[in-house]
């Protein structure tokens, strides 16, 4: 039987590129995340849609059938800020910290992330103001730059992922991101779950010397003016653009200007904020500009008054899994501040923080792509107290909350889209083998040396962390 | 009530509670100097004299055979700022704000606290004619960015005058990593000036549209420009200009600026020439915040003397002394004592060239810079004469709450090291060589 269910994967893997039929999992334990757990039933998938899930359901005559005892179909797991999907190995988001000292110019920062300027912005011509639109590629859509052939698509599902809200992550205002189910081999279009999903936001700020860059701007308060000025021309922008619409007898056509346009078209803002004091200063700045804001990052969320500060603002955070270490070559005798060291013993603890603050948050990969290392990563919040049902929800149903595709992901439910992922054992225990996924309704096996427990290590991919 | 109020400020050190300073040598800097006692209640200065009403429930403080003083006030500061103190890359970045970037996790804050500072003056830097805009912090550590702002205060702007604006942006186009870059102008002095008027000409502009507009408020508004913006309130008197010069023709070179264009200089900052041209700078208006000695660094901070702040407040000029410095602003107490070595001030207006001065330089000696029935209980005790290198702050108070105490500070050490200590020991043991062949060792 097993040999015979192990045959079908594999004929499944090869075959179902091109058609897919129905398919039913029987017998299996089913965890809907937004229902109850039904521990034996089955679910039906036809047409990249989940027709019916439940404990009584029958298989349809022309379903594929797949022998679910033993195992468990989840959701398809939500990276809910990823690059995956993007071609050329773009780099992961980060949220940079910055580092400040005391005294005279002695503000330091670092800038881990040598992130390149978009092309718009070339070293011969800086910035002057705000008016340049400085490093600015706001009307970016990446749903149109998805690419089917990144690698890490097929790593991602081989650790669960059927879905990944990917954003463009150059510059200041980088892009619209898009919600994409990650296929392989079919057209690319297919994959756009819903787009755009908010614009990127990055202030990598100080350059040379901490704000003495060439160009336009260059310290932390300069990208945050060109923000705030950014939002006052936009407005103004709509404004000019809704009264000539009604009337442009005897006015002046307005100029068009596409970098406001991609910051009027974002349903929502994503700002960066791994300390306490980025995260009071973002959400300030949001309510300032009166704009839906998700923050990412979340370093020092294990923080009490972080979960305070997130209800305060009713906001939602992105909790990267790449949690704070020390580094590997760090100067023996040099000893971090109490904070750093708090920062890095306690990290892990955010998404329980959160969770029983009643903060909404989810999970995101900030550059892991292994299998391994995700499940790593999860295990690590686990082990710091969050529970295996809240650690699936903020991998599935909260991000799809977040940003607003709940109605169509996160749960298994019919009618919504068949992204399921098959696994034998708990989803987040570490021999646990991933079976299958299923992806908009085709099925994928994640290749044998691809399963968590036979991945490789960490990458040390540059421009993360 | 007020105890439940209080107990929901988790992050705040102490409840503002009723307080009689006792026994002290009180020095108020606006009414004398004279043995006796301060009542603190609601966070203001309630009595002030030699016998003050105790009220029932009121914390005693025996300050026998100390001193209290007003909170020390910096008027020149760049602590508590992250990411950067310069927006360097143009010459007029009106546009940036400090209140954007304030840092209230610096140490550098409890650090000045600790030196009997309660207020700053959070300044841009110098690399630009026109920096960025300011704002005066109290140093209520614990409490987050919007609760350190001094409340109700006039904002600032950053001026900077001389070598800085004109050296900051590579205006030689000198090649980096061999590339040529293109430099920022300007390149020279009379290119500072000229980048200034030029910019309040634009203002000028900017204003009458958006007076224009004010006055009738019908159709479209005209566009909003932050860098514009701030040097509309400037013309408008909304924005104090601080402004960083060393040189006698470069002061007169901006004061010449304002009567053109109609705004005042509230502060000439650094200003070690000021005393050739402390007439002029007195017929301004504007007030001089200076060091007491310290200068010589480069050319143009040459020609100083030890008498400036004294030969200046001579002549009329309202006269602080700031730090510019987070380890200088941990000792400006001895830095007002100089002012009485040299030029002769007396004990109390060399206080106040850390108090009550630049307080109303600011604009906020009505709440601050003086120990006056009615203001803010700002308050600092020292345990020897204040103005002495000796003098240790053994507590600081801000609006009524005690900010720092030098007993808790010293007692709570080694519980603070031990903790650290902990969690270093953790991490080593956590990063140790794995165990036995095969277990997975957490990360």
């Amino acid at each position: 039987m097993k040999n015979l269910v192990t045959a079908l994967f594999l004929c499944c893997a090869l075959a179902f590129a091109q058609s897919h039929p129905a398919v039913a999992i029987h017998n299996a334990k089913i965890v809907t995340v937004s229902g109850s757990v039904i521990n034996k039933g089955t679910v039906v998938v036809r047409n990249g849609l989940i027709e019916a899930v439940g404990e009584n359901v029958a298989v349809p005559a022309d379903a594929m059938l797949v022998e679910g005892e033993g195992l468990t179909v989840y959701p398809g797991l939500i990276d809910a800020l990823s690059t995956w999907g993007q071609p050329g190995g773009a780099p992961a988001p980060t949220a940079t910290a910055t580092a400040s000292r005391g005294g005279r110019g002695a503000t330091t920062t670092a800038t881990p992330a040598a992130t390149p300027a978009p092309a718009t912005q070339t070293a011969a011509a800086p910035a002057r103001g705000p008016e340049d639109r400085p490093q600015t590629t706001s009307w970016v859509k990446i749903a149109d730059e998805i690419s089917n052939t990144d690698r890490r698509i097929e790593t991602a599902r081989a650790a669960g992922f059927t879905t990944a809200v990917t954003f463009p992550t150059r510059g200041i205002f980088a892009g619209q991101g898009a919600v994409i189910d990650l296929l392989s081999g079919e057209k690319s279009g297919e994959m756009v779950v819903a787009s755009p999903t908010g614009q990127y936001i990055s202030l990598t700020s100080g350059g040379r010397g901490g704000g003495m860059g060439r160009s336009f701007p260059s310290a932390l308060m300069g990208y945050i003016a060109y923000v705030r000025q950014i939002y006052l021309d936009a407005a103004h922008y709509q404004l000019v653009k809704d009264t000539y619409a009604k009337n442009p007898i005897g006015m002046a056509r307005p100029e068009y200007d596409r970098a406001l346009e991609g910051v009027l078209d974002s349903p929502r803002i994503l700002l960066p904020a791994n300390r306490l004091v980025e995260m009071d200063r973002m959400l300030h700045l949001a309510a300032d500009l009166k704009q839906p804001v998700l923050l990412y990052g979340g370093r020092e969320s294990f923080r009490p008054e972080a979960a305070a500060l997130l209800k305060k603002y009713n906001a939602s955070i992105l909790l990267s899994m790449r949690w704070p270490e020390a580094s590997r070559d760090a100067d023996p005798d040099e000893v971090d501040s109490m904070r750093t060291l708090e920062t890095r013993d306690k990290a892990a603890l955010a998404p329980a923080m959160l969770q029983k603050a009643g903060v909404k948050f989810a999970l995101y990969s900030d550059g892991l792509d292994q299998p391994r290392d995700l499940q790593r990563a999860v295990k690590k919040a686990l082990d710091n107290g969050l529970s295996r049902e809240d650690a699936l929800r903020a991998l599935t149903l909260s991000p799809a909350e977040i940003y607003g595709v709940a109605n169509r992901l996160g749960s298994i439910e019919a009618g919504k889209i068949a992204n399921l992922v098959v696994t034998r054992g708990d989803i987040f225990d570490d021999r646990t083998k991933v079976e299958m996924t299923i992806v908009d309704g085709r099925k994928y096996v994640p290749a044998p040396d691809a399963s968590p427990a036979g991945g490789r290590g960490a990458t040390n991919e540059p421009g993360v962390n | 009530m007020k105890t439940f109020l209080c107990a929901a400020l988790l992050t705040v050190p102490l409840c503002a509670q009723t307080y009689v300073i006792k026994n002290a040598t009180v020095m108020t800097v606006s009414k004398g100097t004279f043995k006796g006692s301060i009542l603190v209640k609601d966070g203001k200065i309630a009595e002030v004299g030699e016998k003050v009403m105790e009220p029932a429930g009121a914390k005693v403080i025996d300050a026998s055979n100390q001193y209290v003083i007003p909170g020390i006030i910096d008027c020149h500061s760049h602590i508590a700022v992250d990411g950067g103190v310069n927006e360097g890359s143009i010459s007029v970045s009106s546009m940036v704000d400090i209140k954007d970037v304030l840092n209230p996790e610096d140490i550098a804050i409890y650090r000045a606290l600790a030196g009997g500072v309660t207020t700053a003056n959070i300044l841009h830097g110098s690399a630009n004619a026109i920096g960025g805009k300011t704002l005066p912090i109290k140093m209520r550590w614990g409490k987050d960015a919007q609760g350190m702002i001094f409340e109700g205060a006039t904002p600032g702007i950053k001026f900077a005058l001389g070598e800085n604006p004109k050296r900051a942006g590579n205006p030689t186009g000198m090649a980096i990593n061999g590339q040529a870059q293109q430099g920022r102008y300007p390149a020279t002095r009379m290119g500072v000036e000229d980048v200034i008027r030029e910019a309040f000409n634009n203002a000028k502009i900017y204003k009458a549209e958006w007076d224009a507009y004010d006055a009738k408020k019908t159709g479209i508004p005209p566009r909003k420009d932050l860098q514009m913006e701030a040097l509309k309130e400037v013309l408008e008197g909304k924005r104090f200009v601080h402004s960083h010069c060393y040189r006698a023709d470069e002061i007169l070179m901006l004061l010449r600026i304002a009567d053109d264009y109609g705004f005042k200089v509230r502060t000439l900052q650094h200003v070690l020439e000021g005393y050739k041209v402390a007439k002029e700078i007195a017929a301004h208006g504007a007030g001089a915040s200076t060091f007491s000695d310290w200068w010589s660094y480069k050319v143009e901070a040459f020609d100083a003397i030890p008498y400036n702040a004294a030969i200046m407040q001579k002549k009329g000029v309202l006269v602080s002394l700031n730090s510019d410095d987070a380890e200088l602003m941990r000792h400006l107490n001895s830095e007002a004592g100089k002012a009485v070595k040299y030029g002769g001030l007396s004990e109390t207006e060399a206080l106040a060239m850390v108090t009550l001065n630049p307080a109303k330089q600011l604009g906020i000696d009505n709440r601050v810079g003086s120990i006056e029935v009615g203001k803010d209980a700002d308050l600092v005790i020292y345990d020897k004469f204040p103005l002495s290198d000796y003098a240790k702050v053994q507590k600081v108070l801000i609006d009524g709450m005690v900010y720092f105490d030098r007993d808790n500070e010293v007692s709570g050490r080694s519980g603070k090291q031990a903790e650290k200590q902990k969690l270093i020991d953790k991490e080593k043991q956590q990063r140790a060589p794995q165990g036995a062949p095969g277990r997975r060792v957490g990360l």
